[in-house]
């Protein structure tokens, strides 16, 4: 907008080294997954050689073939696939349901302040990586969905992004509502929930991407193979191919049987469900940013 | 107190996100008490038997210990700095770009990246970096014939670690900026102009000043992540053979606690970063609300 109003001049050499510049930052921020979707669509052993850059060799999609014979990768992408739905909506309402009474103010719900400060305390400090592995395991969670599911329903930054959109509601608007008699149910349905929709697509966005990215739980608590979510499995079978943890005699040895280009096919689908909802994070998450950063 | 029939309604509210917390927020923090036991699996976590501080005592004694901690400050202090500066300037030259479009599009590609998981950006870059990878190979180009093991060499590994996660969010750590070059005065430049100043000129003694505030915000805030020097990332990059330089305390945590399956160890060693941390957020949260009046809720 700055840009407009400032005065067209003619491109001067500094605009064409800025346009150059980014250029270059746009094509190094691209080129990973460039390289990454060429390796998979080309012939394999010109990806083993290291004959492909940029552009594919030999176009094939003998890699996209192999992985629609390949029964663990999409039993490990539907579980990701349930696991996201189900973390969604159940952080959808039970966000929901905990920001409501938190943006009332004390004389309306005079137990306010105690439980906010629990929540606060509950995001800056943690009890470690081990005893919530061992509590997960004393309730018997271990293979089960609930293990990938409930410990990421409750994230309490997600709940201050609501909260404080709740309380930028006009007070007029429940004030009418409560003169007609709502109860407080009738109140979050009927008029909160409806006005709140941005920033509850914001916060749902937030979890898809959080929940179809992790893979922590899924490797402390799944062991049974046809469980275990997508990025899981992916980080079982790069595990397998790191270069430096070899010899230089393994690694020719295992380039010869490594799948580069079925690997790197992998990768590409499973940033497919990103890729697609990516025009609605562009949207939303910068406002969801602005919300949680900077707030004079 | 008196709680209005309200009160009751809300508390039943509570009830679902209270209870998660519970069991995978507060539980786990009763569940420290597991530092100063020594575990026995038959008892379990309750009913171990107590041995005061010597975890923390066997934790400060162990070089590996010292070493996690001390990788985990250069990294992530490394990182502070780079993915400070990185996004500043960036954000500076892409406001001089007058086309929207080109604009946008500059935008949305680099913003990508941010919403890619370690484990897919782990896997291209062990692609990338490996032996036959497109790094070696484009060396090989230039001469370089014995191919560098880039993963597995205790020189390269840091700043492999650096380069990459400043790859990964300076777009979107950018966005910020961008929001606040977008609220500096119309009106400076223009005088400016007046003046005669140049593009530089302008980006130095303008732009440059008016996010200032905002760039010394996020600095103060980034301090209590000096003992989170990225998990993911390592733990998805590392080996046996860059422990030396790239272990850190989480990924050392992760270590004793599951690999050498010891619980109690693990837990001390957690415990150690979950305090330390919590001051440092306490620290930040001061600082930022003192000099530049941020409040998050």
């Amino acid at each position: 907008m700055i840009a407009s109003i400032r005065k067209k001049k003619s491109k001067s050499a500094f605009d064409y080294m800025v346009y150059l510049l980014m250029l270059i930052v746009m094509l190094l921020s691209i080129a990973p997954m460039l390289h990454t979707l060429s390796v998979s669509l080309s012939a394999q052993a010109k990806a083993e050689a290291g004959l492909v850059s940029i552009f594919p060799r030999d176009i094939t999609f003998q890699s996209y073939v192999s992985i629609f014979k390949d029964a663990a990768f999409f039993k490990a992408a539907w579980v990701s696939v349930e696991r996201v739905v189900y973390t969604t909506a159940g952080s959808f309402l039970v966000t929901l349901l905990l920001a409501f009474p938190l943006s009332r103010d004390t004389r309306q719900f005079p137990l306010r302040n105690p439980f906010m400060w629990l929540l606060i305390f509950c995001m800056l400090f943690s009890g470690g990586l081990v005893p919530f592995y061992m509590i997960v395991n004393d309730l018997g969670l271990f293979d089960k969905m609930a293990a990938l599911v409930l410990p990421g329903i409750v994230n309490v930054y997600n709940t201050i992004l609501v909260i404080n959109f709740f309380r930028s509601i006009p007070r007029e608007l429940e004030e009418s509502a409560g003169i007609d008699g709502a109860n407080p149910w009738q109140m979050l349905f009927h008029i909160f929930l409806p006005l709140s929709m941005p920033v509850l697509a914001t916060v749902s966005l937030f979890t898809i991407v959080g929940t179809w990215n992790e893979y922590l739980n899924g490797l402390l608590f799944i062991r049974d193979p046809g469980m275990m979510p997508l990025q899981t499995y992916l980080q079982s079978i790069f595990i397998q191919i790191d270069p430096s943890r070899m010899t230089s005699q393994e690694i020719i040895e295992a380039s010869l049987v490594s799948n580069k280009t079925l690997n790197a096919a992998k990768i590409i689908l499973s940033l497919v469900p990103i890729i697609a909802i990516y025009p609605f994070l562009q949207r939303y998450f910068i406002h969801g940013i602005m919300m949680g950063s900077v707030k004079e | 107190m008196r709680l209005s029939k309200n009160s009751y309604h809300y508390l039943l509210m509570l009830i679902p996100g209270l209870a998660l917390l519970a069991v995978f927020s507060i539980a786990p923090m009763f569940g420290i008490i597991m530092a100063f036991q020594h575990f026995n699996p038959g008892k379990g976590m309750w009913h171990s038997p107590l041995v005061g501080f010597e975890n923390f005592s066997y934790m400060f004694h162990n070089q590996a210990s010292w070493q996690a901690i001390r990788n985990t400050l250069i990294i992530s202090i490394s990182k502070m700095v780079t993915g400070l500066i990185v996004p500043v300037v960036f954000a500076l030259f892409l406001n001089e770009v007058r086309h929207m479009f080109f604009k946008r599009v500059v935008q949305t590609i680099v913003y990508l990246p941010h919403f890619l998981s370690w484990v897919i950006i782990a896997g291209i870059i062990k692609d990338i970096l490996g032996a036959n990878g497109l790094i070696n190979v484009m060396l090989g180009h230039l001469g370089v014939h014995d191919p560098i093991l880039f993963l597995g060499s205790n020189t390269w590994f840091r700043p492999i670690l650096v380069v990459t996660d400043v790859w990964k969010e300076f777009g979107f750590s950018a966005i910020v900026y961008l929001a606040a070059l977008t609220n500096i005065n119309p009106s400076l430049y223009e005088a400016a102009d007046i003046d005669g100043a140049t593009r530089m000129q302008k980006i130095r003694y303008i732009s440059l000043p008016g996010i200032t505030t905002t760039v010394i915000l996020l600095a103060t805030l980034s301090l209590q992540g000096v003992l989170n020097a990225g998990f993911d990332q390592v733990f998805n990059l590392y080996n046996p053979v860059v422990e030396p330089t790239g272990d850190i305390i989480d990924t050392y945590v992760y270590r004793i606690g599951f690999e050498q399956v010891n619980y109690e160890l693990g837990t001390a060693v957690g415990l150690f970063k979950s305090v330390i941390s919590l001051l440092l957020i306490a620290t930040a949260y001061k600082l930022a609300s003192k000099f530049a009046g941020y409040r998050i809720f």
